[in-house]
């Protein structure tokens, strides 16, 4: 097992930045999750640590090696692609022990590592079918099982789970869960799905444009964002924003208002503000509740929702036009066009010092 | 409701077993004309040939002009150096063609796409117009061989097949294929420690079986069927392929009995190597393992 260490790590096409200076420390064992929306750099900065694309600039570290020039075979890592890439000509058995008989590892050695591996993944049964036998959750643990076999120093998954239909990715998901359990291999995973990362991640990575935006434990980067897109990214339904003008200041305490929002005081920390100029106030869904008109601090007309079961969703027209969205756990029911006052948890709403962009409000 | 369908479907399949069918009767019409005339004297093999009959057993009917082929030509020695030509010609063009694709279609290189415009180019050549320059450059090309350094490839096997081994068009069909296999297979393969030539040899090769097939098929009728460049480069009768010793049957009276005869004895290898690979073809069509 290794740590992998970034260090200012570039990417060009010609003029073009893909990756732009990314620092980022993985530490040995630990399951990181890098996210983004398309585009972001992650599946390239994936690949990169792979071998499969050169670095343009900056140190590659695996373990204790700087791997910047070194080919794939001798970085010590496997790879499990969004495509399952298994080969299609190979049984199961040999798909499995591919990387070992490339490392012309003895024939009993090789069938052992390879049963151990299927017995892990629970397809000892399907050793000697062929790709085009399985099912895609089948192909999928193939791919896993491939990488397993070499006892590689870390594992990649570019987006493993895409393929697959909704249930069997909630099963697939929780698999990998156990496998980084029970094998304590540093993983990185990249994934367009934020409950993949929040799930699964000891430290989550958010990239955008090719840098990123905060790294952390998922429960830290949901509760401390430190900019409107992380905030926007994590979490579902999405962060709530709301342009609001600084009205006060006082030490860490800054008050704040709108024409939908009522005066409300919040506390900021490691951000400056100015009286009189705007802010963006972040609100998350599940922490607005229904309020009675006087106890409010907005109101708006319910124009659509969504139950969900466990809670309801509340799309909330607020009096200057602007959405709220609302995430409620009661039982209540809720009527389209309905008149509700919002109140929320000051201590769980966020402060930024941007105005939302249309990138920012589309998560 | 289950009925009427069925008996759509059992329609549709007999129109279409029909069709095809008469298709394959067309293309198979010339065949058994010449198997069909070699069993008959000259004299009824012109006359039968203005009626039905030329496609019909019937009449005098013997393997005389086979016997009569025989006399008067080599056949089996012709078959033999065709065979010899093509097989070897096949197998090395596939190997090196396969090679250039992968190195164009699969590695980066600068400027492969020039590479690839230069081979594609060498299509709309037609070998006509290179077989005087070609034949000139062979006569002086050196060769090192049992009896040391000698000079001038005419007259030898290696002059009916070096210049053929490769060709603009089997390279294009293993470019074009190998660009169509998933990069993700090739990744994972170097993934997994894979060196090129094993990327070459244990992923793509494998998969290529449709391609392979197709390539040695069109090679290995561009070869049986030389005539312009063994006419020019063979002299001796020991290096001559098949259709060369066409010529020993069109003198001043043509036989035409023994020429169907000697036509009929030197398809035979063209029928079993077409249907051969047409089996592997089939076979080889493997299912991805790539999802889409």
């Amino acid at each position: 097992m290794a740590d992998v260490v970034l260090k200012n790590i570039r990417k060009s096409f010609g003029s073009v930045d893909i990756i732009k200076g990314v620092d980022l420390e993985i530490n040995d064992g630990e399951f990181t999750v890098f996210v983004g929306p398309s585009g972001c750099g992650k599946s390239t900065l994936l690949r990169m640590i792979a071998g499969l694309e050169d670095i343009s600039s900056g140190d590659m570290i695996i373990g204790d090696k700087v791997v910047n020039a070194l080919p794939p075979k001798d970085r010590s890592v496997a790879m499990v692609f969004q495509s399952y890439a298994i080969f299609p000509h190979m049984t199961v058995r040999e798909n499995i022990g591919f990387g070992l008989t490339i490392a012309k590892t003895p024939k009993a050695e090789k069938d052992l590592k390879v049963q151990e591996a299927a017995r892990i993944l629970q397809m000892e049964h399907l050793l000697d079918r062929r790709p085009s036998q399985l099912s895609g959750g089948q192909r999928q643990r193939v791919a896993i099982g491939r990488a397993i076999t070499r006892k590689p120093e870390v594992f990649l998954f570019d987006e493993p789970l895409s393929n697959l239909d909704a249930a069997l990715r909630m099963d697939m998901r929780m698999e990998i869960g156990k496998l980084h359990h029970q094998l304590g291999a540093t993983m990185i995973y990249v994934t367009h799905d934020q409950v993949e990362a929040m799930t699964l991640a000891d430290k989550i990575v958010v990239l955008k444009d090719g840098e990123v935006m905060q790294a952390g434990a998922p429960m830290d980067l949901y509760h401390h964002p430190k900019n409107l897109f992380v905030a926007g990214f994590l979490g579902a339904p999405s962060m709530n924003f709301a342009v609001v003008n600084v009205e006060k200041i006082e030490g860490d305490q800054i008050t704040v208002k709108n024409d939908a929002i009522a005066e409300t005081t919040v506390h900021v920390q490691g951000r400056s503000f100015t009286v009189g100029t705007k802010a963006t106030l972040g609100l998350r869904p599940q922490y607005l509740s229904i309020a009675d008109e006087r106890d409010s601090c907005m109101m708006g007309t319910i124009v659509l929702t969504e139950r969900l079961g466990s809670e309801t969703i509340l799309n909330i027209k607020l009096s200057d036009g602007s959405t709220m969205i609302a995430a409620i756990a009661d039982d209540q029911i809720f009527k389209i066009g309905q008149s509700v006052g919002l109140t929320f948890d000051a201590d769980r709403a966020h402060l930024f010092d941007e105005l939302p962009s249309a990138s920012d409000a589309a998560h | 409701m289950t009925q009427t369908y069925l008996n759509n479907d059992r329609l549709r399949l007999f129109v279409r077993y029909l069709v095809l069918t008469l298709i394959a009767a067309i293309f198979i019409f010339p065949l058994v004309f010449m198997v069909m005339s070699s069993l008959k004297p000259s004299q009824q093999l012109l006359i039968d040939s203005g009626s039905l009959r030329a496609f019909l057993p019937v009449g005098d009917i013997s393997f005389d002009n086979y016997a009569a082929a025989f006399r008067r030509a080599p056949v089996g020695l012709f078959v033999a150096n065709s065979l010899l030509i093509t097989g070897v010609t096949v197998i090395a063009s596939l190997f090196l063609c396969s090679l250039a694709g992968f190195s164009i279609a699969i590695l980066n290189w600068r400027g492969k796409a020039f590479v690839l415009s230069a081979i594609l180019a060498t299509l709309t050549v037609p070998f006509e117009t290179i077989a005087v320059p070609l034949l000139l450059m062979s006569s002086k090309l050196p060769w090192i061989g049992m009896e040391g350094l000698e000079l001038g490839w005419l007259n030898t096997y290696r002059v009916q097949i070096i210049p053929f081994i490769a060709d603009g068009l089997t390279i294009f069909l293993f470019v074009q294929y190998f660009r169509d296999i998933p990069k993700d297979l090739v990744e994972a393969a170097r993934a997994e420690g894979a060196s090129w030539w094993q990327v070459y040899s244990k992923v793509l090769m494998p998969l290529a079986g449709p391609i392979i097939a197709t390539a040695a098929i069109l090679k290995f009728l561009v070869m049986y069927n030389q005539y312009l460049w063994p006419l020019m480069v063979v002299q001796e009768e020991g290096y001559r392929p098949v259709l060369v010793g066409l010529q020993y049957f069109f003198q001043l009276n043509t036989a035409w009995g023994e020429v169907m005869a000697y036509l009929s004895m030197i398809t035979v290898p063209v029928l079993v190597f077409y249907l051969f690979l047409q089996r592997a073809f089939i076979a080889s069509i493997a299912s991805t393992g790539v999802k889409g």
